[in-house]
């Protein structure tokens, strides 16, 4: 029995027993896990091949092709193969653009608005596990938006979905153990890498001190170590950055920075920004899941009980989306999830000594992220640029400064501010620049940005065009609340 | 902007503003214009800047293009077809102002 | 992490709030004003003008704000049926409107992007068209002509002025009078001109209780309490809670508006109309539903229906993306019209509502405010009291 592929919204069935967004390790792993209980699933997925953004084309590529992607890579590679083996929908190329929980308006079931080869439907789930993962932490710093700026996911994702690398000078920028593997990536893909600016903040050591004897048990210690050191070797790298900027007329030429010994410039045609990850909220938020700050990893998370759950009846969250934990995280918590929303649908659910090893691993995986978290969270100049005249808002071009303005007017909170300037108002709906604004209010008025809060997030999560929503079906009530007393009779 | 680490075994052919480019079958539409040397997608709506992929992983809604006819699709999200044709995007996408019917 | 363990459920968000028990005491304020929306800040914005010192306090960020979700139309036409006061008063306010306009973009040199070049309902069916054209002749007839005047356009004079019309347009009515503003900019307007009027403005300060004293009354709530000599209820649909507090009432029925925002796109469309209009931004807005105590419609299915009218009025819109919708609840009495109050207990007292705080804003801010400054409400507003409702006055 293998996947069943669909390519048109015709082909999905009407009712599901779960629906999983996301074929990263937590939904490949809920989704083993789910149709190995007997439950009808189905995956809902953006990109064109299983693997999330981790395991990016995995099914697609091979040691030989691609040979210096380590094994934390190709360990993906039994999952995506049991998940395509299994018997499931899958639905690549697909985005869920709407999710309303079970309830009394909306009926027995969750429904999902989903897009696939430019028509939209609506179906149902009696379980949804949203697996949407985590998105790079947005690093504002002025020039950002100019050609050749990316991420350091963005050149992985490039060099994984496509082997292909930056052809020009690159600049790496930023802090945490993704840029030293990327660096070691591309360097032995060939790239010219003209410097690795590192801006770990020196604060932060202190701190994270405290978690350093867990985290020398943990899986991470051996492989940062030895990474670091070559990297140190081969590229040049340049601690305690308290300052970036990037210079260019048209596209990016240079990184101009700040560092212990003063100033410096480093010409570039490609500069690779990274400051770790952050859950992807969105279509949590709107399916009206309660949003929590996440202090220590300085985060936005949909609040989860032990198991996943949501605090919105048949919504279950897991992996990255639910807080980092990074890859074999994200698929036990996967696992466990599915498990918990097989319970909740008295379905056969695996046994109990199974969950308990899950959750055992699940606990050996988090340790250690203390550490990193706290070593490696960006300081606040990155975090909340001080140049007024940095875009923060990319889609709306809004900068730090008229935020600043703006909060100044004494606005109630983000959405407020949202507003009155704009920002997030744009096609990304706020992915990009939520996080700003949320630690530059909490700054500006001096809380935290637990009581600040965020964005509220509606749907459509994604834009999606009109003649699709169109075609949707409206009941005779739904008609009537828009036409009001003069309706036809049909 | 980017180079092919391999020259591909399958690829097809599309346009680029009216340029063909040779690309490499399965592959996003945002990492073949990359691989092909191209710099700027768009300009952005409200100041008309140029802008480029940032995040390639639907996110951003940087690399926005568009695609037989339609308008900013996400092209990191979109794999490249035999003949496909792509145009990047300056200034607003005009409604059709001429006859309705 | 901090929750507040009486968030409700389905807001998705649950945060701490202002801290508790800080008295802020009375530094002088002429007035509060409770509710930082249009209404409340329009009002507030006339206040100070008329030399008064107000203190604005406003609720939380995910409160229901109306003021976030209205579509901005400075609108007249249809409007009064069965009430021709309310018919003139909102006429006056569009007529006032420029003066309006023009007093905050030379304080703030904020654009609001007035503009008022009439406007259209479109009607997707004869019976629609009928229905229209005969509310517009029972307010023409009930106000004795005096309502702004207006057009029936069948289909082919429709698509004569307006070419990308979709052939299932039966037609329209089109009124000289009606147009459009820049909500938010409004909004943001009259924030940052009360800012420059050094206007106390707190945030995050709901007004729980309202109890009249000797002299003035009371207000408080989690964030403390203040005394000020008099009071203007302006708080939305938090009007209900607080109006008999003070000896007024504001019985409000429930109306769930939904609204679908697009993607940017150029200029088609040079007039506003009741339930498409094009934003300066270019961002195309698509209304208008309501939703009362005895619909059960879905958001989704509510969304399916805006969107085939719209593309049936426009066909040329149905290409573009939708950016973000979301959902108000209006504003609305039980008749629909405003309130305008004064408490006969408590004659320092005020209570403004309507659920057309862009269009009224001019009328708010230019009459109303100057009239609360005096003390008392002029004759020609006795209409828009609540004893129309025939609700006895409580506390």
């Amino acid at each position: 029995m293998s996947a069943r592929i669909i390519g048109v919204t015709d082909g999905m069935d009407e009712l599901y027993d779960v629906v999983i967004v996301g074929a990263g390790p937590a939904g490949l792993a809920a989704a083993i896990e789910a149709a190995r209980a007997g439950a009808r699933v189905l995956t809902i997925d953006e990109n064109p091949a299983p693997g999330g953004q981790i395991y990016r084309s995995i099914t697609r590529n091979t040691p030989e092709t691609l040979p210096f992607l380590g094994d934390d890579y190709w360990i993906g590679r039994s999952l995506a193969n049991a998940f395509l083996e299994s018997g499931i929908d899958y639905a690549p190329q697909a985005t869920v653009w709407s999710l309303e929980p079970a309830g009394d308006e909306v009926g027995r079931y969750a429904r999902i608005g989903v897009s696939l080869a430019g028509s939209a439907r609506i179906i149902h789930a009696r379980s949804v596990i949203l697996a949407t993962g985590a998105m790079e932490r947005p690093m504002p710093v002025p020039g950002w938006t100019l050609p050749g700026v990316m991420t350091a996911g963005a050149a992985q994702i490039a060099l994984k979905s496509a082997g292909i690398v930056p052809s020009g000078k690159v600049v790496l920028v930023g802090c945490g153990p993704l840029v030293f593997l990327l660096a070691s990536q591309l360097l032995e893909a060939g790239a010219e890498i003209l410097a690795l600016l590192d801006t770990t903040d020196r604060h932060r050591y202190a701190s994270a001190l405290g978690f350093l004897p867990e985290f020398l048990l943990s899986p991470y210690l051996a492989k940062g170590l030895s990474l670091l050191g070559k990297i140190r070797r081969s590229v040049n790298v340049v601690s305690g950055v308290t300052e970036i900027r990037i210079l260019g007329s048209r596209q990016a030429e240079a990184v101009a920075f700040r560092f212990r010994g003063g100033m410096g410039t480093f010409s570039a045609d490609c500069v690779l920004l990274h400051q770790g990850v952050v859950p992807n909220i969105n279509l949590a938020s709107s399916a009206g899941c309660a949003i929590e700050w996440n202090e220590r990893q300085r985060a936005f998370q949909p609040v989860s009980d032990g198991d996943g759950r949501t605090s919105r009846k048949g919504i279950l969250i897991a992996g990255d989306g639910g807080g980092i934990g990074g890859a074999q995280h994200a698929e036990i918590s996967g696992r466990i999830a599915a498990l918990a929303a097989m319970r909740d649908l008295r379905m056969p659910a695996g046994d109990a000594a199974y969950l308990r090893d899950l959750r055992k691993q699940r606990r050996r995986f988090l340790r250690g992220r203390a550490f990193l978290d706290t070593l490696f969270m960006p300081s606040d100049e990155f975090r909340i640029p001080s140049d007024g005249r940095t875009i923060v808002c990319r889609c709306e071009e809004v900068t730090a400064g008229t935020l600043r303005n703006a909060i100044g007017l004494g606005v109630p909170g983000p959405n407020q501010l949202k507003t009155f300037v704009r920002c997030g108002m744009g096609p990304c709906q706020g992915r990009m620049c939520a996080l700003t604004v949320s630690e530059m209010m909490a700054r500006e008025r001096g809380v935290s940005p637990a009581e600040i809060g965020t964005y509220r997030f509606r749907p459509p999560v994604k834009p999606v065009r009109l003649s699709e929503l169109a075609t949707l079906p409206a009941s005779r009530d739904a008609v009537s609340a828009v036409v009001g007393p003069y309706m036809e009779d049909d | 902007m980017f180079r092919r680490l391999r020259e591909p075994s399958d690829k097809v052919t599309i346009l680029f503003d009216g340029h063909p480019l040779s690309v490499a079958s399965g592959e996003t539409l945002a990492a073949a214009l990359l691989a092909s040397g191209v710099s700027f997608f768009r300009s952005s709506v409200v100041g008309k800047k140029p802008r480029a992929p940032y995040c390639m992983m639907g996110v951003c809604h940087e690399c926005l293009v568009t695609i037989d006819g339609m308008r900013n699709r996400q092209s990191c999200l979109v794999e490249v077809r035999e003949g496909m044709v792509v145009e990047s995007q300056h200034g607003l996408v005009t409604i059709d102002a001429r006859d309705g019917q | 992490m901090h929750r507040d363990p009486s968030s409700r459920s389905g807001d998705g968000a649950a945060f701490g709030r202002a801290r508790r028990g800080v008295m802020i005491g009375n530094s002088g304020w002429d007035i509060a004003v409770v509710g930082g929306g249009l209404a409340g800040s329009s009002i507030a914005w006339g206040l100070a003008r008329s030399g008064l010192r107000p203190i604005l306090l406003d609720g939380e960020d995910l409160d229901r704000r109306a003021s976030r979700a209205n579509f901005a139309l400075v609108w007249v036409q249809g409007k009064g049926l069965g009430a021709p006061h309310y018919a003139l008063w909102t006429k006056a306010s569009a007529e006032r409107w420029p003066q309006f306009a023009d007093a905050l973009e030379a304080e703030t040199g904020i654009n609001l992007a007035l503009r008022q070049p009439g406007a259209f309902t479109f009607a997707l069916s004869q019976a629609e068209l009928d229905g229209l054209r005969s509310e517009m002749e029972t307010i023409n007839r009930e106000t004795e002509g005096k309502a702004p005047p207006y057009e029936v356009l069948d289909h082919d004079e429709t698509r004569r002025r307006l070419p990308s019309i979709g052939p299932d347009v039966a037609g329209s009515i089109y009124c000289p009078a009606d147009g459009d503003v820049n909500a938010l900019r409004l909004f943001l307007s009259l924030h940052s001109a009360l800012k420059a009027k050094r206007v106390e403005y707190r945030a995050n300060h709901p007004v729980e209780r309202i109890e009249p004293r000797k002299g003035g009354f009371r207000l408080s709530g989690r964030w403390g309490e203040i005394v000020v000599p008099r009071v203007v209820l302006a708080a939305g649909l938090g009007n209900e809670k607080l109006a008999p507090m003070v000896g007024l009432s504001a019985p409000l029925k429930r109306s769930k508006g939904q609204v679908l925002v697009t993607e940017r796109c150029a200029p088609f469309f040079a007039y506003p109309s009741a339930t498409i209009r094009q934003t300066d931004e270019g961002g195309v807005m698509i209304g208008e539903s309501e939703e009362t105590k005895s619909s059960v419609a879905t958001n989704q299915e509510v969304t399916a229906v805006l969107a085939d009218r719209a593309i049936r009025v426009f066909p040329g819109l149905a290409d573009l993306n939708v950016v973000r919708s979301w959902t108000g609840f209006r504003v609305k009495s039980l008749d629909g019209l405003p309130i305008y109050d004064q408490s006969e207990r408590h004659p320092g007292a005020f209570l403004v509502l309507s659920h057309s705080g862009v269009t009224l804003a001019a009328n708010h801010a230019l009459v109303i405010a100057p009239q609360i400054a005096e003390g008392h409400l002029s004759p020609e507003i006795k209409p828009f009291r609540s004893e129309r409702f025939h609700v006895p006055a409580s506390a």
